[in-house]
């Protein structure tokens, strides 16, 4: 009988992070690799945000006055949190086209680590919302944006991006294989307009109706909207309610909540697909 | 070294989907180095075996054993000897082929180099070396077929899992699936092949177990099962339905045995052994008989009536 020298299924704890981490790098880099295959879906997907900034910026930015500053000191931040949230339909995307396509059974019939779709997933995600950040950023320090506060602060308000951006990375994850067809990203579409608009990202939650002021000062996007505007000494706009005084800490809350609720939910999905 | 180990073997398996048994006590044995064909209409219960061979999913109850390791507790040595293609392409649309195979060998643990040789080898292989650096989106539907049976074989798996591997594809690209499983086989592959085609499983498998509501119900090679099932049928088609009745007694006296009658298409026909001779036969007496006849036609059983005969004997002995 002939051997053939097959690779051995990881077996101590060292070796099987080991091929965890490696694999799940594997799964990023097919993500860049696609990015670099199609230059022009990158650049689609980050002159939306951008886009989304000029035209508010421009429109309203004559007619808005925020006491304390301008409309497009006020404006950014609130973009750059609205483009975090927005990232869930790339993650839902991503993930339920692969369950469709089968690809998802090709990888859990491969002896790669369990872990590697959703880290690699993970990975790819995030890299790309540090790129969408960076674009966004230098669109808006070309239309009068500055930040007035510390670099620390400065940078403690993207490290809150980022942490939203991994909650909704764990909410589109479980989405994707809960739904598992591309033709409910239409519907996702649609759905993060409100969730985008009920908001403090364009105007303060104070120049609504009650409920609605509410409504929008509970949602997550403004909680991380709230925090950065303060961590940049942008101007906040009416922060008077008990939610907007402790802007910061909600925006760590909101997160962190969302992920301890969407992360465990996703991983026992995609152990279930076995089941 | 004592009788070497069956590549897989299944004992007992079942897998309840809320109220309907997708396998309901499923056993199956196939020796190392044949090419064993499950053969069912959908919803039989095939992809559900192959999903628990290939570790995808668990079985309620049963074991099962593929190259030699339990499928549900050892599934990480299974996944490194198994290859699976599934019934769609399962691979990525936006990477050339060579990407697609460099990654998937990455994530079996080859090295870098050691993946980018083995993709260059089965390009060349597969005769996709020229496409090997576009995107798969360009490829047909054949060769898309051929990436996806490459990648499964990365790692030289000594036991493959085709999934109805040829459906959707048109005569020529089925063709050069058939090739490829033949030529896998002739190295000692050992390849468990769903299919839904009898001509399929006919032309490559060495042995075919017949599966229906998630149980084999009949097993042999191609030549024992077709006999089992009865030889060849004679269809006739007549000008009037007034004359069916007239027709199906001639042709249940040539052909020795019970007809069958579909009235909607005028339409009688049975089964015959000696094909020509009860062709003869049968014309000269319906000539004999000033019977006109629109057609006649000699075919090989149809997976429908295989399935209607294994089936139907099923239930009459349960009852």
């Amino acid at each position: 009988m002939t051997t053939t020298t097959l690779p051995q299924p990881p077996g101590t704890l060292g070796e099987r992070l080991r091929w965890a981490l490696a694999d799940g790098w594997t799964v990023t880099r097919r993500d860049l690799a696609h990015r670099a295959r199609q230059p022009g879906m990158t650049v689609t997907d980050l002159l939306f945000p951008v886009m989304i900034m000029l035209m508010f910026g421009f429109l309203f930015g004559g007619a808005m006055a925020v006491p304390g500053g301008d409309y497009t000191e006020f404006l950014v931040p609130g973009v750059l949190a609205l483009t975090m949230v927005f990232g869930v339909e790339a993650t839902f995307t991503a993930i339920s086209t692969d369950a469709a396509r089968g690809i998802t059974d090709r990888f859990r019939s491969l002896p790669m680590a369990p872990s590697a779709v959703v880290v690699g997933r993970c990975g790819a995600d995030m890299l790309g919302a540090v790129v969408t950040l960076t674009a966004m950023v230098v669109a808006g320090l070309a239309i009068g944006w500055r930040w007035h506060g510390s670099l620390a602060a400065a940078l403690a308000a993207f490290g809150l991006l980022l942490l939203l951006r991994l909650a909704m990375l764990w909410l589109g994850i479980y989405l994707g294989l809960v739904m598992r067809s591309p033709e409910a990203v239409m519907a996702l579409q649609i759905l993060v307009w409100p969730i985008g608009f009920l908001s403090n990202a364009f105007v303060a939650p104070g120049t609504m109706p009650g409920w609605l002021g509410t409504v929008t000062e509970w949602n997550p996007l403004s909680a991380t909207a709230g925090a950065i505007r303060e961590l940049f000494g942008n101007p906040a706009w009416a922060a008077d309610s008990w939610l907007s005084q402790y802007a910061v800490l909600a925006a760590v809350a909101w997160p962190a909540v969302l992920i301890a609720v969407f992360c465990p939910l996703s991983i026992r999905r995609y152990r279930r697909l076995s089941y | 070294m004592s009788s070497p180990e069956p590549a897989i073997e299944a004992n007992g398996l079942r897998k309840r989907y809320g109220d309907t048994a997708a396998l309901d006590g499923f056993d199956l044995v196939v020796p190392a180095g044949t090419v064993h064909g499950l053969l069912g209409p959908n919803g039989a219960g095939k992809t559900t075996a192959v999903r628990i061979l290939s570790t995808l999913l668990r079985p309620d109850s049963g074991t099962a054993r593929v190259a030699g390791f339990d499928v549900v507790r050892a599934h990480q040595h299974v996944r490194y000897r198994i290859g699976l293609v599934g019934q769609h392409a399962a691979v990525d649309e936006v990477l050339s082929g060579r990407q697609n195979l460099v990654m998937f060998g990455r994530l079996y643990h080859l090295g870098t180099r050691a993946a980018e040789r083995k993709a260059d080898e089965l390009l060349n292989r597969f005769r996709l070396t020229d496409a090997g650096n576009k995107p798969v989106k360009q490829y047909s539907g054949g060769m898309r077929r051929r990436l996806d049976l490459a990648v499964s074989l990365v790692l030289a798996p000594s036991v493959l899992f085709l999934d109805e591997p040829t459906t959707g594809l048109d005569p020529r690209a089925r063709n050069e699936v058939w090739d490829e499983v033949r030529g896998l086989a002739a190295t000692g592959t050992t390849v468990l092949l769903t299919t839904q085609y009898l001509e399929e499983a006919d032309q490559l498998a060495d042995a075919i177990s017949v599966i229906d509501e998630g149980r084999v119900i009949a097993e042999g090679t191609p030549d024992e099962l077709k006999r089992r099932i009865g030889a060849d049928r004679i269809d006739v088609v007549v000008h009037d339905s007034v004359d069916l009745g007239r027709a199906a007694d001639l042709l249940a006296k040539v052909a020795g045995a019970e007809t069958t009658t579909d009235v909607d298409r005028r339409q009688v026909s049975a089964p015959v052994h000696d094909r020509m001779a009860a062709l003869t036969e049968l014309v000269r007496a319906f000539t004999d008989e000033g019977l006109a006849a629109e057609d006649v036609a000699l075919r090989r059983p149809t997976l429908d009536e295989v399935f209607l005969r294994l089936t139907n004997h099923e239930k009459e002995r349960a009852a």
